[in-house]
Parts: structure tokens; sequence; C-alpha cells
């Protein structure tokens, strides 16, 4: 093939997008559909436990479009990071959504999972590099994670198209990996295509308007031309320049497992009024193979309260009432529970005030209302909530200390504490060296009966 | 005399983000070469003391061809732990796009 074109709907399998956005796609050409399901965005609570951020419902809708629209045109379905994380029960989760929707519309499509979930046991600590700005691990932290997940690059995933997989169902890849799998399989050039993998990762997000579905990147020898599939949605050379920003930390490199995709010299050319065409992208292959960790661990169990102050004499101190809150919570809990410094800890964020920037908060004037949330965390579940109902009727009653009456503020549930149950961290930002880029990954291959 | 202007003033957007689990960045995006030239102020110490961080680990990006000036630096916070009050990083532009821009 001398061109490939890679159709991206939406920036999250289980996002949504309009069905026309597939239609115009294959109207197109589409040789292949990715589509990223996954991300760490969201913090460390999906991978920690497993579970994943979208609704079973989205996720099968989508899913539904997707492997309707590669059956009709005989084309792959790539997906990655599946279930938020990339854990094997988020694999196993889309999987089960797919297996459903192929048996209810009777679609002969034969899926491939790609596992990518580590055993701490398994890993070799002698060959993992802290990726700054983190430290050196040691073996303690490896084995406190409840789930540790690899980061797969485009190998495994063509191995799997290569043995005949019409879906690919991957766990944690690189959200560029998704796409660039396809185009590399056939032999495209490193460098157009990871650059088009990652300006298409989000799909929209490189347009002009990103609410209006999804894009299509056609890839070629010399470079790749960028459109989005809305007619009425324009890609611009500001627009895809700007995408090589989103999320990153360095905006001329990226680092893949196989090496490193280098844009500071790309051209953007605007070929119409809604095409761009980018050439100039280099891939720099690395002399060692890395593959990237993330893992997440219980950092203890939370409850929270809130409550809510309106008072404009409260609010006019509202600094005061809050180092006194702090400060009683952390007597009336010795007096009446026994626990101080180290066995909980507490985090009161003044809604309206100065919660969001905290110390960083450049604006200090008095608010006009203000939500008092008091996060507690403790090693169980238990403490942290002994702790917030101790609180309670300071959080209720607390005055300010120049006030000769007791207020009483506006708690917004019953009951005030809420249980978040196990809180979790993430505590892996490092990459292990591997002699094979498919190694760490259990490729399961459509089983011969599903043909 | 009009007020100073602020970094939001000379700009079409001013936005903030994760960059993975252990990093934030901005971009500043500016509305035209004039514009881009008067935040030629913004280096790794002011973002320092603007969000408390160490100036040796803050990143400064300019591309003259997008107008944009990127910032990024290790997130001071973890991401999703305790005192983590904004998990996507979303609102942390909001200083830097109200400081001040020098005449």
């Amino acid at each position: 093939m001398t061109e490939v074109r890679v159709l991206t709907p939406t920036g999250m399998l289980g996002a949504g997008f309009p069905p026309e956005t597939v239609t115009r796609g294959l109207e197109l050409g589409a040789d292949v559909i990715a589509v990223d399901g996954g991300s760490t965005d969201s913090g460390p609570y999906y991978l920690g436990s497993g579970t994943a951020k979208t609704a079973a419902g989205a996720v099968a809708q989508d899913l539904l479009l997707l492997l309707r629209a590669a059956a009709t045109a005989g084309i792959p379905l790539i997906i990655g990071s599946c279930g938020t994380s990339g854990t094997d029960s988020g694999v196993d989760w889309v999987a089960g959504l797919v297996r459903g929707i192929l048996a209810e519309e009777g679609l002969d499509l034969r899926v491939a999972t790609i596992y990518s979930e580590q055993r701490a046991a398994d890993l070799p600590l002698d060959r993992i590099q802290p990726l700054a700005p983190a430290s050196e691990l040691d073996a303690a932290t490896l084995h406190s994670c409840t789930h540790i997940v690899g980061m797969m690059g485009h190998e495994p995933i063509v191995a799997a198209l290569e043995a005949g997989a019409d879906v690919v169902l991957a766990g944690r890849a690189t959200d560029t990996a998704v796409a660039a799998a396809f185009p590399l399989m056939k032999r495209l050039p490193a460098g157009p295509v990871w650059h088009a993998a990652k300006i298409v990762e989000c799909g929209g997000q490189c347009t002009t308007n990103p609410r209006a579905g999804g894009v299509l990147a056609t890839i070629d020898t010399d470079g790749f031309t960028i459109e989005p599939l809305d007619p009425d949605n324009s890609c611009t050379p500001v627009s895809v320049a700007a995408h090589m920003l989103y999320e990153t930390v360095n905006p001329f490199s990226m680092r893949e497992p196989a090496g490193t995709i280098v844009v500071s010299e790309a051209t953007y050319e605007a070929l119409d009024e809604r095409r761009v065409r980018v050439e100039g992208s280099r891939f720099e292959p690395a002399a060692q193979h890395t593959i990237k960790l993330e893992g997440a661990r219980i950092s203890g169990y939370e409850t929270m309260s809130f409550t809510a102050i309106r008072d404009p004499h409260i609010l006019g101190q509202i600094d005061t009432w809050a180092a006194l809150l702090r400060k009683m919570i952390g007597e009336w809990v010795a007096r009446t529970l026994g626990l101080g410094d180290g066995d909980y800890e507490i985090d009161l964020r003044l809604y309206g005030y100065d919660a969001v920037l905290d110390g960083i908060e450049p604006d200090r004037r008095p608010p006009k209302e203000v939500g008092a949330m008091l996060l507690v965390r403790a090693a169980d579940q238990p403490t942290a909530t002994a702790v917030a109902k101790v609180a309670n009727p300071l959080m209720l009653h607390l005055p300010t200390p120049d006030m000769n009456y007791l207020p009483s503020l506006a708690f917004a549930t019953s009951p005030a504490e809420t249980e978040r149950g196990p809180a979790y961290e993430f505590v892996l930002n490092h990459a292990v060296d591997v002699d094979s880029p498919t190694a760490l990954f259990r490729i399961h291959l459509p089983e011969a009966t599903d043909a | 005399m009009p007020d100073t202007d602020t970094i939001a003033d000379l700009a079409l957007e001013v936005r903030s983000k994760n960059a993975g689990p252990f990093w934030v960045t901005m971009e500043v995006f500016l509305r035209d070469a004039e514009g881009y030239d008067r935040v030629a102020f913004l280096d790794a110490a002011v973002v320092a003391r603007l969000y408390g961080v160490d100036p040796a680990a803050v990143q400064v990006f300019r591309l003259p061809a997008l107008n944009v000036v990127k910032i990024s630096f290790p997130r001071p916070v973890p991401q999703g732990g305790l005192r983590d009050r904004d998990i996507h990083a979303g609102q942390h532009h909001v200083p830097l796009a109200l400081l001040p821009v020098p005449d």
C-alpha cells in the first residue's frame, strides 16, 4: 500500500460520536478504524481499582456503530487501553460487550485480545529506570501496586492483525500506537505515521470544532493529510499544529516504546479550507526498546463531609474560621478518638474561595458563599468516618472567635458524611528495558471456530 | 491611563492540563506576534514564583509560528492524591492568565 486512511471517530471509546462521522469515513475509503479506550487523565482510581470510567451502555453504543462499520467495509477495528486503564479486567469488559454485540447483530468478526497487565514479581527491578520527576524504584513500591500495566507500542497490535484479527482489543497502549499499528504494518514510513497517530488520537480535538465528530488521516510515503469527517468542520494549520501541544510535556518530541517522534521541522500547509497537509516529521529509533509502566496503589480510605456558609460575617473572615476549624478538629479527634498526627490526614477545601488553587489563588476577596469540603484519609474506612463524624458538630456550628452565639451552617446532604472507599495514588513513572517489543504482552488470537 | 494588560488580555486562550499523572502543562495562545513579543518575559523563574515550584524543573517552549508559549513542570501535588483539588489540572492556568504584562 502506498496510502493508508485511518479513521478516528472520537478521542475516547464511550464518549460518543455522530453516526455520520463513521459513514463519511467509510465513503472516503477508510482502511482502518482506530480508537483509544482510556487514559490516566481522570486519576489513579481506574487503574488502582481495575474499573472503567465510562458507562457500559455508552461504550456499547459506540462499539455497535464501529463493529457494524468494520464488518460492512471489511476493515480492521483497533481499540487501545480498553476499560480506561487497560487492565486485564478492562480488556475482558470490552471483549464481553463486543461478543454480545457480534452475537446480537450476527456479525462474523475475529476478535483478538492483548493483555498488558504485569505481575510485580515478574518485572526485573534492575532493568527499570525512573522517568522525570520520579526517583529509583524499590521492590516494596512495586509490590504495593494493586495493578501494574505496561504501555504497549504498535508491535503486539500488528502481531494480532497479521494473525488475522478483524478486531483488536488491546490493554494499555500508547495513545498513538492504536492509530500507528495498521499503517506501520503496511510499511509506511515511521515519521508520518507516528505524527499522524498523535494528531488523530483525540478525534476532533485537532479541528476548529472538536465537538463535531472525528477525523480521517491519509498517510503516504511523504507525509499525511488530515481532514474532519463533518463536512462543515475544518482542520487548519494552526488547529493541527496546536494539537501537538495538547497533554504533552514537550511539543517537539514524544517518546514511544520504539523511539522518538520528532516534529520540530514539520510543516503544516492548508490544502483547502478544511484539509491540512503535514510533512517533515521524523521518527528516531531508540537503541533500547522500553516499555513505560503505570501502577497504582491504595493510599488509604477516605470519608468526605460537605457543609456550606452563606453568613457574610463568617465569610468576611473565612481564613480565620478555617484555621479554627482545623485546630479544633485536631483537638476533638485527639480527645474523643485518641488519634493524633500520623493516624489520619485531612484536607479542608473552601469552594467558592480558594479551593481550586489553594496557596496560589491570586484573588482573596471575601466570597459570597463557600462550600467547605472536609476530606479525611486514614488507614481504614471506620477511622476516616469516625474523624469526619467528630468534625460534624464543628462543621455545623463553629463560630468565628468574635461571635458570641453559635451559627448553624448548611450541610449539603444527610448524612453529611460520604464514605469514598479506598483512595488510590499513581506510584510508577518508570520504564523497563525489554528485549522484544511483544515480550510483556499476552496476545490471545481468535480461535479457529470464530472464523 | 488604561489598566495594565494581563496575559489573558493578549491571548485567544490560556489553558492548562495534565501531561500524564506527574506533569502539568500550560499553553498561552497569543492573538498576534505583538502579543507574543510582549510575553517574552515569561521564563522559568517567573513561572516558578507564580506556582511555587522549582525553577530548575520548569520547561518553557516558544513556538513563534503559532504565537504560542508552552510551559511544563512537574505537578506540585500528585494526581488524585488527598490534596489534589484539580484532578485534570484544567484550572491551573488562571494565575498565569491573570499575570500582569510589563509595559
